[in-house]
Order: C-alpha cells, then structure tokens, then sequence
C-alpha cells in the first residue's frame, strides 16, 4: 500500500487518509478481479459472467464495517451476484472467485458447481448467494432473529432495485419490523436503475424505493453508492443505530452498472454511467493523497496477480463426474445411492 | 392414550426442553389459538407470525443458518406452492456450497383429505415434495410413529418435511401401539394437563407429563400387518385404511401385508423388498392425484427390480387426477381412495393369476 501524503483541505474528504487509501485499494483490487472474470469468460475461461463492476464505491465500505466471524454473535451478510467487492474485503481471495469461474473442483464456494459470484463462506457468516432473484430478503431475517438473541451482531441483505417488486421485498419490510419484534437488519437495495434491459421507470411507480420503508415505521436512507466516503459514514453511522436500537433501517445506494448486466449482454463497459472508482481516483490525486504514478502501479499489480492466478486456476482439474453425489445431505459425502 | 395432534404437541414440547428448538412459528401457532389443530398450544417458543408463506419458509432457513432450531408451520399445505423455490433453496443449499452450510429446520403443515375440506384444504403435497432433494419427508399414520417421527426431525441436520395427515389428528392409536414414553395412562388426564380450556385461555399453562426420548428412525418403515399372498403400501390417512381392508379380507381368504411407508424420503425400499419377494405382488396406496404420482415411482422401481418374480403387475391406487377435491361428501369420496376401493383394490390383485 502507498504513503499517503497530507490532504488537501479542499478535497471534501473527512475520513482519515489511511482509509481513503485503504479503500481505494480494495476498490482496485476488485475491478481488477472482475475484469479479469470478464476476459476469463470472453477466452472461453468460464461459461458465464456476472458481476459488480461500478459497485465498489459502496461494497468496500460494507466490507470494511461487517463484524466478520461465525455465529449469531458476528453480522450475517446476505448478498448477492455483485457482492464480490464485500467479500473480498472480508478476506477472500480473489483466486477462489477464478476458481468458481473456470468451476474447478477447487472452487471453494460450490465445488464447481455454480455460476461466478455465487459465494458462500460459513466461517464469515456470509450466506449462500443464489440465483433466485430477491429470496435472500425473505431469508435474512432470520439470521436477524439469531443475531438480536446472540449480543450485538446485525445482519445485512443486498440486492438490486428491479427485484424490489418481488414479494420478498415486502416479506423483508413485514418480518423486520414487527412491532415489538423489530430485528436487527440493515435492507440494502443497490439501484442502478436496471433489471437487465427493463428500465426502472417503466415499471416501477415508486419514485424512491427507501420511501416503502417509511409505511412500516423504519429508517429511511438514500445514498451515492458511487462514493466511497458517503457510502462508509452512511453505513456507519446505520449499523451505529441497528446494533443499537435492534432495529431495522432501509437503504436505498444510487450505484452504477459498468459492465452491462452480465456477458448475457455482452459485458462491454458501458461510457454513459459515472465510474466511481475514476471519479475516487480524480479527487485523491487532487487531494494529494495518491498520485497517478502511485494508482497506476497498485493497478499494474493487481493486474498483474490476477492474469497469473487465472493462468494457474486454467490447470486445475475439473471436479469429478462422482461429485454430484457429495453433499446432497450434511456431512454426506460419496454416492449414497441411487435412491438415498 | 394421545392423539396424534397431542403426540406432536408434546414431541415439540420435548424438543423444546431437550432438544434445542428455539422457534414453533407460523400463522396462529402462538398464543392465543395455538394452532388451528391445536398442534402448538401452551409451547413456550410457539409465536405468531406474519400471514406470509414465502417470509415463513425463507425465516426458517435463516434461522437455521443463524443457529437456532426452527419448527415452522404452513397452516394448510394448499397454501404452500407459493414456497416452493424456497422449499428447493433449503434443500440445495448444503449442495449448493459443497457442503459449507447445513440447514437444520423442521417445516409441518396438515395435508390431504378426510375432513370435508373442499378444494383448498385438501391437497396432497407427496409427488410435489419428492421432487425436491435434499429433504427428508416423513408421514406418520400413528401417534406414537408421529412423536418418534418429530424427534427425528428436529434431530435431523438437515431440512426435514413433517407432514400431518389431518384425517387422522384426532384419531387414537391402534391398539398394538405403546403409550408415547412419559405419558399418563388415562386420556381424560392427559387432556386435563395439555389442552387448554376453551374460552379465556390468558392465564392457562400446560403441565407436561415427564416426557421421554423416542426416536423413530427416518428411513425406516413398518410392518402393521404380516401377510402371505400380497403387499399393500401406504401412509398417511390411507395407511388405517388399508389396513382395515386387509383385516376383512382375511376372512376372504386374502392375507395382505401391510407396510406403513412413514418416510416418504428417504423410505424404505428393504422392507418393500423382502416383503415383495415373498408375496410376488404389491399395490402402492397414497391420496395424491395420480398423474405423476410419488406412487408412480414406486411403481417404475418394483418393475426394475422384481419384473420376473413378480405374478402380478405392481399397481397404484391414488387419487383422481383433478384440479381439486369438491367438497361434497359425495366429491370427496369419489375423488381419493376410501374404503372401498383399496378392498376392491386388494381383492382384484389378489386374484390376478400369472
Ligand atoms: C426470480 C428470478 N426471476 C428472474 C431472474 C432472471 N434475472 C436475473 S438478474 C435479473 C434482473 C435483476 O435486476 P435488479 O434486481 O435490479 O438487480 P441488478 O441485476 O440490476 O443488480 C433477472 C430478471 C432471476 N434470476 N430470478
């Protein structure tokens, strides 16, 4: 990581320099890894790619603020197919995220068995990320229920904006605040505006989605999930009151969708939404914190591991046909037979 | 002797105090009903919860990933195919992430005929439910099977699916059955300990009886009637009747074994086995419509496996295939196996000939 020099009081930064750097890093990182999923899947590397370039601006800092470690006692997270950038705060690795790509057997969240960004890792409480759109909402609220009776955890579900309209939305709304039940839950919708090719404002009469919140007597908050520095102190300061309160909070974060919504649609950078990682990147060099030569090199290195890891990930073996059979109950593992 | 609604109740009852359930939640689980067939009155964690299908199966799920131990109750299992991508979400999730989470959660809900219940509170779930793996489906036809059978259950690591035959709720044991460990011999004395008064019910609490582990093994399913010439399987509220038949058949001539399934999935395809190979003819009895039918597949294996020992084709009896059960007496009785039909059924297949 770079040394970061003095900011310049003209920056509009508040969060100390460290971080800024820190989270830039982590922002890098990330782009970096999808990127490389994107090539993987256009070299005939994967059969399908879906992602969260443009949503780092806003998954690093929730990353960064997650209580990780298993069990009630820790935050669950909840995500979905561009939560990538949280979990690569949390630690992960981004060779696994090739792994899942290519479906080797090594692919630690599935075994090769589901598509890129679909991770689960226990030990961080993160949950299953499936493809069902918006089922996550209808489930998180249990792990909520765990986290209030186990101390000061807090759980945290993520999902886009079209899949608002499924009834687990509502679902989430209904469980989260029940009166003298309310759970400890921050319900994230990360809005790009999307579903696919649908545009939000022609299917969706609501103007702003945090405002459903409102009916149900929550808090309400609408960010810029573009920047990283709104995004840390607004989540900050939610998960501050949903520890303390065990109460549930509605965020709706405006993010953008930089790649198309999967090699479905070409996975091709798109030129007209706001690159939140460039518009970071412009203001910590006016700002003085990192210099371009500085940011060039942090990507060059990144670049760099990925392009390796991914080369390595092409030799590992392909799971073994037998494997559909493991895991088909807990602890189960080899064919149990046809019929067990 | 108890019910099968109080064997239930009080297997929650001990799977609360022994066994770590934290949760028996659904709609008018809680105080003050406890359930629309009583099956949750006076459970310390029974709770209400919001009139929502979908939020009660996926809360399970998340409970079960949040380390608690949930029972969750669909009211009617008419009402549960709005859950059924959850239902295939908590049994693929441990398949899903090779392994990396297990999702410990009971789900019951009242299935099939028997009490006039018309189109929607009627419907059979066994094909739709065996479609979905990573489950395991049980049925009990008995009070002493169904406390055995809700111990297993909520013991059970992964997604386990307790369907109650609401036909037979409220039905005794048949006389062969022990009392459910711990339970006071005299019914009027269980009933003054665990059912709650009618009316206001604000100050009542249940005295449990000093209840007692017993665990009927998922899997596993039993023989309530020895027979020679064939093999009838069944479960659910078509298992007393099969059995009923089979014992007036006896003074045809006709011995009939009979096999209460109890498990659905994972179910017991030795006892099926080494029934058929010495009876050389099996009818598979279940309420569901027939068309792609759980019975079906029952069917399709006795071919593969017994096709040449077999003297008869193997047969299913099962449910009209309609779009629902009217509710008429007269509908009912037509639209799913009764009485008469599973005799008719045992003698026609008796008296085949090779
Ligand atoms: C229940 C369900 N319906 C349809 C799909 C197919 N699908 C995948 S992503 C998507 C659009 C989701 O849009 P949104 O919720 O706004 O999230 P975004 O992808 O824009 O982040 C659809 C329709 C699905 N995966 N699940």
């Amino acid at each position: 990581m770079s040394k970061p020099h003095l900011v310049s009081s003209k920056s509009g930064f508040t969060l100390a320099p460290e971080l800024l750097v820190k989270m830039h890093d982590l922002m890098v990182r990330t782009r970096s890894l999808e990127e490389r999923l994107i090539k993987m899947y256009k070299q005939n590397d994967g059969f399908f790619w879906i992602g969260g370039p443009g949503e780092e601006a806003f998954n690093i800092p929730l990353g960064l603020l997650l209580n990780k470690g298993q069990g009630p006692k820790y935050d669950y997270f909840h995500g979905h197919y561009r939560s990538m950038g949280v979990l690569l705060t949390l630690g992960a690795d981004p060779i696994d995220a090739l792994r899942q790509m290519k479906n080797t057997a090594s692919d630690p969240f599935s075994g090769g068995r589901n598509f890129c960004g679909h991770a689960s890792i226990k030990k961080w409480n993160v949950a299953p990320i499936s493809s069902p759109i918006e089922v996550q909402y209808s489930i998180a609220p249990g792990t909520a229920l765990g986290n209030k009776r186990a101390g000061d955890g807090i759980t945290v579900v993520t999902g886009g904006d079209a899949g608002t309209a499924e009834g687990d939305f509502a679902t989430c709304l209904v469980w989260s605040s029940r009166p003298g039940n309310e759970l400890p839950i921050l319900i994230v919708v990360t809005n790009n505006n999307w579903g696919i090719s649908t545009a939000a404002d022609t299917q969706h009469g609501d103007r702003v989605i945090a405002d459903r919140g409102k009916a149900f007597g929550m808090k309400t908050m609408v960010i810029n999930g573009n920047d990283p520095q709104e995004s840390y102190l607004k989540i900050k300061e939610a998960m501050d009151y949903i520890r303390k309160e065990k109460k549930p909070i509605l965020m709706e974060a405006r993010v953008s969708r930089l790649y198309g919504h999967s090699s479905a649609s070409g996975a091709n950078f798109v030129t007209n939404e706001e690159d939140p990682l460039k518009t970071f990147e412009d203001r910590l060099e006016a700002a003085g914190i990192l210099s371009k030569d500085q940011m060039k090199r942090i990507w060059y290195i990144y670049n760099e591991q990925m392009l390796a890891d991914a080369q390595k990930v092409r030799l590992e073996p392909q799971p073994s046909p037998d494997s559909i059979w493991d895991h088909v109950y807990c602890g189960q593992k080899g064919k149990p037979g046809r019929y067990v | 002797m108890a019910t099968m609604i109080q064997a239930i109740r009080m297997a929650l009852a001990y799977g609360e105090q022994h066994l770590g359930v934290t949760d028996v939640y659904g709609e008018d689980v809680g105080p003050p009903l406890g359930g629309v067939f009583t099956g949750s009155m006076g459970l310390k964690t029974a709770w209400n919860s919001p009139l929502d299908e979908r939020g009660i199966i996926g809360f399970a799920i998340g409970l079960a990933m949040g380390g608690q131990k949930p029972v969750a109750e669909i009211q009617f299992v008419d009402y549960i195919y709005n859950t059924i991508d959850l239902l295939k979400i908590a049994g693929n999730t441990t398949w899903a992430t090779a392994g990396d989470w297990c999702v410990p959660m009971v789900v019951m809900t009242p299935v099939g005929s028997g009490i006039r219940g018309s189109i929607y509170h009627s419907h059979s779930f066994d094909a739709m439910m065996t479609h979905i793996p990573g489950w395991k489906i049980v049925m009990p036809s008995t009070p002493l099977d169904a406390y055995g059978l809700m111990l297993a259950a909520i013991k059970d690591p992964n997604p386990v699916m307790f369907m109650k035959p609401k036909a037979l709720l409220r039905v005794r044991p048949p006389a062969e059955d022990q009392l459910i460990p711990g339970e006071p011999n005299d019914e009027k004395v269980l009933k003054d300990m665990i059912d709650a008064p009618l009316g206001d019910r604000s100050a009542w609490k249940p005295r449990w009886p000093k209840l007692e582990d017993y665990t009927v093994e998922i899997g596993k399913g039993r023989i309530r009637r020895a027979g020679s010439q064939l093999t009838v399987v069944s479960y659910g509220r078509t298992l007393p009747l099969c059995l009923q038949a089979a014992n007036e058949l006896a003074g045809e001539g006709i011995e009939a074994e009979v096999i209460d399934l109890r498990s659905l999935w994972p179910y017991d395809w030795d006892m099926i086995t080494a029934s058929v190979r010495k009876t050389h003819k099996v009818l598979f009895v279940n309420e569901d419509t027939e068309v792609t039918n759980f019975g079906e597949h029952l069917v399709r294996r006795a071919i593969e496996d017994f096709f040449y020992e077999l003297e008869a084709a193997p047969k299913l009896l099962a449910g009209a295939h309609l779009p629902g059960i009217g509710l008429a007496d007269s509908l009912e009785m037509a639209s799913v196996p009764q009485l008469a039909s599973i005799a008719a059924a045992i003698r026609e297949l008796a008296a085949e000939v090779p």
